[in-house]
């Protein structure tokens, strides 16, 4: 006693995240996506009833990461899906975990009118302006000018239309309880997304409607870029089309303090 | 319980409440709309779940999740939207989940029209979306029929943790019969073992249609398979009418089948020898009593609302070993019992060869009745 030196826990993986290795590329911000997630799971004391509902695209595998009961949706339809469970099991908590493609180009009906219905569920959405899973195809939020492998010259807005700000358009829709933007691309903004993750599960706890975090997030295989560089992209390409901001915050959540 | 006259959208709506519904998801179709309004009262008023949703894309991945959780679950629709529906149709299979799903079909390919037809029994039977499984299919041809089958299809569900689809035609939606439903069950809200609910005193659980290796979803791929083969062992359903003496024997399932009744009852009574199958059961098939029959007629007729589709399941059936002819009103038609009737004394006067295409001397006589 008092000869074993004392050594302060700064950080633990948290319990609700399984001690798996990851399936993600390197640089990947999925990962700190999931591990938040997770976090927030555990200090809410969520992990026994909460139900995920993963999507398809690189996170298809989610339900390997996060110690909680868990379903694999169709590709865009994980809002359905979860609303379906939300509706017959109202006192658990519900989340999906969707990609830009899987949330804002084929399930773009399904997040508009949950939206809309006000479900009491969150989603965590993460956009990396392009399709990961698929290769590095063009996306609803690949940037102007940004070369994909079916934008190969640059995406051509004349063509192709303009990217989609998914949270701006959630928020204009009544069901709204919490929809804001925040980026995975330095310490500060990892916190950030933390506390907005934990708002947007606390307004499912609360039954204030529909809530949203956007994630900015880095795709360095597919960007055909190294870590870093991918990290500066967003700062200063990403951000400046998607700021990150809140669009839509419940007055009911002034009171939570996280 | 005493009879009362009930329309079959909302007989089996009712059925189904009765059978313990705890969630319906669907979206407006004629002529199935009645089923979802029907229950827009009944399962608020039991504090159940009804929600409209925005697409039947979307009802059905509703019900995908609410089958997850173990509730006991069913969507309807009509044609189209079933085509909207063979995604989620294909997931639930895949995820082998119970659903009980209620098909009123209209006529088609397309925006067709709104008059009945059997047009969807390949998209369903043979269908029923992408990979390797089947679904059970059950026809009833009455109001009364369609509330016993909507009750016997959760039970089958349950059993064999599978898609049950109740297929019947606009007719049948919309027509009115005296007939009687079953006493109220309530609510079975206890969960089976393998229901995600939140993973409370227990390990975690994960429903998912994805084996990414390829071993794996080819042992799921016989996993499914050997399910079907007790489900054929067990669960093939059908009705016979004057079969025991019959030399021509008439297959018609649902509407069609009903409508040949009463041209067989009118044959019989012209002293013709002729006798109806009427499968319930649209899938798992009878095959094995129909080639039974053709062991003892000499011509089978097939009579479908549609160009011939269970057709080629009795022609499996039979083998080449007698004639079989087809009957077929499409486009929203229902065959008038006479039509039936023509074919049937046809058949019986002048026998055709084995080896002649039913379905284009069927489209010669067509042309010829039109002239
Ligand atoms: C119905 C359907 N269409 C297409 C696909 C192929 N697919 C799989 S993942 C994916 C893109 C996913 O991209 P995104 O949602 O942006 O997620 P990411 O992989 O970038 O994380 C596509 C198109 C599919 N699985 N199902």
């Amino acid at each position: 006693m008092g000869l074993e030196p004392q050594f302060e826990t700064v950080y633990k993986r948290p319990d609700t995240f399984t001690p798996t290795t990851t399936h993600y590329c390197p640089g990947c911000t999925h990962g700190i996506a999931h591990r938040l997630v997770a976090e927030v799971l555990e200090e809410m004391d969520l992990q026994e009833k909460t139900i995920g509902v993963a999507s398809v695209g690189c996170s298809v595998f989610a339900y390997k990461y996060f110690d909680c009961d868990f379903v694999e949706a169709a590709h865009g339809r994980a809002p359905a899906m979860a609303t379906g469970i939300k509706r017959v099991l109202p006192d658990r908590i519900v989340f999906t975990y969707q990609g830009d493609g899987d949330l804002a180009s084929i399930g773009m009906a399904e997040i508009v009118h949950s939206t809309a219905r006000g479900e009491n569920i969150t989603a965590i959405f993460v956009n990396n302006a392009n399709y990961g899973m698929t290769g590095g195809q063009m996306a609803p939020t690949t940037l102007p000018g940004q070369k994909t492998t079916s934008s190969p010259a640059g995406r051509d807005i004349e063509d192709t239309g303009y990217p989609i700000r998914t949270a701006e358009m959630l928020a204009t829709l009544d069901g709204a309880g919490y929809i804001v933007r925040r980026s995975l691309h330095d310490p500060k903004n990892i916190r950030k997304a933390k506390k907005a993750i934990r708002l947007a599960f606390e307004t499912q706890e609360r039954g204030l409607g529909f809530s949203m975090v956007e994630l900015l997030s880095t795709c360095p295989t597919n960007w055909g870029m190294n870590p870093v560089q991918s990290l500066q992209w967003i700062e200063e390409r990403m951000i400046p089309y998607f700021p990150l901001e809140d669009f839509k915050v419940s007055p009911n959540l002034s009171q939570v303090r996280v | 319980m005493a009879k009362e006259l009930l329309k079959g959208n909302e007989a089996i709506a009712e059925a189904a409440v009765r059978s313990g519904l705890e969630a319906y998801f669907g979206y407006p179709i004629t002529p199935q709309t009645e089923l979802l309004e029907w229950l827009s009262v009944r399962m608020p008023e039991l504090g159940r779940t009804f929600m409209q949703a925005e697409s039947e894309l979307a009802a059905i991945n509703m019900v995908y999740g609410a089958a997850c959780t173990g509730a006991r679950v069913m969507t309807s629709s009509s044609s189209p939207g079933i085509s909207l529906m063979m995604e989620g149709i294909s997931y639930i299979a895949g995820t082998e989940l119970p659903v009980v799903l209620v098909d009123v079909m209209r006529a088609g390919p397309g925006l067709g029209n709104i008059a009945p037809a059997q047009g969807d029994y390949n998209q369903i039977v043979h269908g029923g979306g992408h990979g390797d499984f089947r679904p059970i299919v059950l026809a009833p041809a009455s109001v009364q029929e369609s509330i016993d089958l909507t009750g016997e299809a959760f039970k089958l569900a349950d059993k064999y943790r599978a898609i049950v689809v109740v297929l019947i035609d606009g007719s049948i939606g919309q027509m009115m019969e005296p007939a009687e439903l079953p006493p109220m069950q309530q609510v079975d809200r206890q969960r089976p073992n393998w229901a995600v609910t939140g993973a409370k005193d227990r390990d975690r659980r994960i429903l998912s249609s994805i084996y990414i290796d390829p071993e794996n979803e080819e042992q799921t791929n016989f996993r499914l398979l050997e399910r079907w083969n007790q489900i054929e062992a067990n669960e093939i359903r059908y009705k016979e009418y004057y079969l025991d003496d019959a030399e021509i024997v008439v297959v018609g399932f649902g509407t069609s089948g009903r409508v040949a009744l009463s041209a067989v009852r009118a044959a019989r009574a012209e002293g013709i020898p002729v006798g109806l199958l009427r499968p319930i059961s649209v899938s798992p098939f009878p095959y094995a009593r129909l080639k039974q029959l053709s062991e003892q007629a000499c011509g089978m007729l097939v009579v479908e609302m549609n160009s011939g589709q269970m057709l080629h399941d009795v022609q499996t059936a039979v083998g080449g070993k007698i004639p079989v002819e087809f009957y077929g009103r499409m486009g929203g038609v229902i065959p008038l019992p006479d039509e039936i009737l023509e074919q049937i004394s046809r058949l019986c006067y002048e026998p055709v060869a084995p080896s002649a295409n039913p379905r284009e001397s069927w489209m010669d006589r067509m042309d010829l009745a039109k002239n």
